[in-house]
């Protein structure tokens, strides 16, 4: 069987759906990190996918700044959850609630 | 001559502007002597004017500055000085700067002496509007604008609920008339185009008869509602609330003669309506003679003169309703000067007997107030129309009008009215001045007032003798604008039959007066002689009724709709409405504000489904955009 365009665009959509349930299911901050950048993977596959598929390199290029956005997120990400973890000595989700209304 | 139009309609503001300043201080002089002194400016400007048109100058004529441009809409602040409104400026800056300066003297103890000129000021300022503006929305801003001022200087004495009362009264009666008022105006505009006098007046000849009565109609209305005509009467009475020298300048000389400068102003358009003239003609004969019998029992000093005024208005009126706007303005002029100059005298005497008003409760008062004394006599003397004072050139050619005219029944009942006038102003005089002593049973020690408020008056007391003479050059000049009619009866004989007999029946209406009232014995009515229990009596003293008809059947059915109107409609559907938009607002908050829990992962839950709800309709959209065409097939085979 070959592997075509769909095969990659139900991964994504897999992976995509994955994240999400792991972002709204997580209580742990760093765990929480990780599915976030299981969301942003499943999209780089979908824009390298469909950019292979048209012959369009813009896709890829796309997934490229999405990797570097997404590296720069997480060391301010870690940085903050560092800080956050000294002060509380713990990262857990529901502590957090400075932000209650 | 610009300059001196611009002083003598400023200075007045200047005036007022100065005296509010001082408005929440204690009394200082300044704040009243500021004012007078502007005044006094006002009159010199205004005589120079005068001067100016009787030596046969142009008519000045300014266009300050433009107010409105829309469209076809252009109106200016435009004034003008012609022979009329000269007319109507010497009488207001006259009359005011008397009654200011006179005012210094009479609110000397009041604590409000500063806020008095102020208003009064305020009063000159927009009076001075209404005759100068040369078109209707001017005319109209001054015409609110004094009654504003009557509105604040009837309720001066704000702490008393009587005057307070009075001061609505007035206003809101203004307001119903205003309403006719701006009808009128709005049919002027929408007929001829314009609110210019000018333009508009000679638009009107060729429009339709309908018209013109509707705007005649109209515009009288206004004119009723100001100068306190039948059905709308009832608040001048009642103005008398306010301080005496703002019954002498507001509602005797100047303000309420502002309906009759209506009618005189709008000359041209009543003249093309004849019959509308006859009927202002009617009610204003009807209103002298109804004023008058209201006059001859009642046992207010002041209320008296009030009444009075109401009177020669109703003449004013017949002149102007019959065509001779000339001899209408001319009695208003000779009766600004003489009203108010009994009005003043009245002041006087209220001060000396402390504010006492029953004329039966004084008596005697000449050896005390001598001056005052001559004033008044003076004043009913030329008020009574007896010869050579100024109401008997001004009221007699009204009297001649009437019957030139061929008209018998108003000639008939301005006759009577005349003497009926003669008596009730006698009667005043003989019961304040001559007769007992009686005031010293109510341990009064009257005294004269000021010097200088006597000499403030002695202009008045002069153009009270002397207005009559200056017949025929006003004549001259005002009929270079007004129809030029010149009154005379036919026969020479006929003329002076008219006349003595009119003098005699006037003088034997005094002698009546002093016979019966300035003889000793009389004590304060008490409600037991047989007079005052008959019948015709009851019904004068009591007004015909017509106050106590307005509050049971006019202003308690209004009150009980207005309750009505407020529980059911206001509270159950307006206040509903809104409460319930407010509680739909307010419940939806308090519901989603458990969605700001501070919880991360619930905030991205939330996220989540938002996004959720997005992507589908984005999904939705886009189907339904791809698949438009079967859709509306599908609709349009379901007949939608």
């Amino acid at each position: 069987m070959e592997i075509g365009l769909n095969h990659y665009l139900i991964l994504s959509t897999i992976l995509f759906a994955i994240g999400l349930i792991g972002v709204m299911r997580r209580k742990n901050l760093l765990l929480l990190f990780f599915a976030t950048e299981i969301l942003l993977n499943s999209v780089n596959i979908a824009f390298a996918a469909i950019s292979h598929f048209y012959g369009d390199l813009t896709g890829q290029m796309f997934a490229f700044f999405v990797i570097a956005i997404a590296a720069s997120e997480v060391a301010v990400g870690l940085g903050l959850l560092i800080v956050w973890h000294k002060r509380h000595g713990t990262i857990d989700l529901d502590t957090m609630s400075t932000m209650r209304g | 001559m610009e300059l001196y139009l611009y002083l003598a309609l400023f200075a007045p503001l200047a005036g007022s502007l100065f005296a509010a300043l001082f408005g929440a201080s204690p009394k200082t002089i300044v704040a009243g002597l500021v004012p007078s002194i502007l005044l006094f400016v006002s009159f010199v400007s205004s005589t120079i004017l005068l001067v100016h048109i009787l030596s046969g100058g142009a008519v000045v004529h300014v266009e300050m500055m433009t107010w409105m441009a829309t469209g076809d809409l252009y109106i200016p602040f435009g004034f003008v000085v012609d022979q009329v409104s000269v007319t109507m400026m010497m009488v207001v800056t006259v009359v005011s700067t008397v009654v200011h300066f006179y005012s210094v003297g009479y609110m000397d103890h009041d604590k409000g002496f500063n806020r008095f000129f102020s208003y009064l000021s305020a009063f000159v300022f927009s009076m001075m509007v209404l005759v100068m503006s040369d078109n209707f929305a001017g005319l109209f801003i001054g015409w609110e604008g004094v009654g504003l001022c009557s509105w604040l200087l009837i309720g001066f004495w704000y702490h008393k609920e009587s005057a307070t009362w009075a001061a609505n009264e007035a206003f809101i009666m203004n307001r119903i008339a205003d309403l006719g008022m701006l009808i009128g105006i709005f049919l002027v505009y929408w007929n001829t185009g314009t609110l210019q006098y000018e333009q508009a007046f000679a638009a009107m000849p060729a429009l339709e008869a309908d018209i013109l009565t509707l705007m005649g109609i109209f515009l009288f209305i206004g004119a009723m509602g100001k100068s306190a005509q039948f059905p709308l009467h009832t608040w001048l009475a009642d103005a008398m609330e306010g301080p005496t020298p703002v019954s002498a300048l507001i509602h005797a000389a100047t303000m309420v003669t502002a309906g009759v400068y209506l009618v005189v102003r709008a000359n041209p358009l009543y003249d093309l309506i004849p019959h509308v003239g006859i009927f202002i003609a009617s009610l204003g004969a009807f209103v002298a003679l109804f004023a008058a019998s209201m006059a001859l029992v009642n046992r207010d000093m002041k209320r008296i003169i009030a009444y009075s005024t109401l009177s020669q208005l109703g003449y004013m009126f017949v002149a102007a309703g019959l065509g001779a706007y000339w001899v209408a303005l001319f009695h208003l002029m000779a009766h600004a000067f003489f009203k108010a100059l009994l009005f003043l005298g009245a002041g006087n005497v209220m001060h000396a007997m402390h504010d006492e008003l029953d004329p039966f409760k004084m008596g005697g008062l000449k050896k005390a107030m001598k001056w005052t004394f001559i004033m008044m006599t003076v004043a009913s003397v030329a008020l009574a129309g007896i010869y050579p004072l100024a109401g008997f050139f001004s009221k007699d050619l009204i009297l001649e009008v009437a019957m030139i005219e061929h008209h018998y029944i108003i000639y008939s009942v301005l006759l009577f009215t005349a003497g009926l006038t003669a008596f009730y102003s006698f009667r005043l005089v003989a019961l304040i001045f001559h007769g007992e002593e009686r005031y010293k049973l109510f341990g009064v020690h009257p005294h004269e007032a000021y010097k200088f408020m006597l000499i403030a008056m002695s202009p008045l007391l002069i153009l009270a003798v002397i207005a009559g003479s200056f017949k025929m050059t006003y004549f001259e000049m005002v009929t270079a604008v007004l129809p030029a009619t010149e009154y005379h009866v036919h026969s020479a004989l006929a003329y002076w039959i008219m006349t003595i007999g009119t003098q005699l029946f006037v003088i034997a209406a005094i002698a009546f007066a002093y016979k019966k009232y300035a003889r000793s014995g009389i004590t304060v009515p008490d409600g037991t002689s047989k007079m005052e229990n008959r019948l015709c009596y009851k019904i004068l003293s009591n007004q015909y009724y017509i106050p106590y008809v307005y509050e049971e059947y006019l202003v308690k059915p209004y009150r009980e709709l207005s309750t009505v109107f407020w529980k059911q409609i206001d509270m159950k559907v307006v206040d509903a409405t809104v409460d319930g938009i407010a509680g739909i607002i307010y419940g939806t908050g308090e519901k989603t504000r458990d969605m700001q829990s501070g919880n991360l992962s619930t905030m991205l839950k939330w996220m989540v489904a938002g996004t959720v709800g997005l992507l589908s309709l984005a999904v939705v959209f886009g189907l339904a955009v791809r698949y438009s065409v079967e859709i509306k097939a599908i609709l349009s085979g379901l007949g939608v």
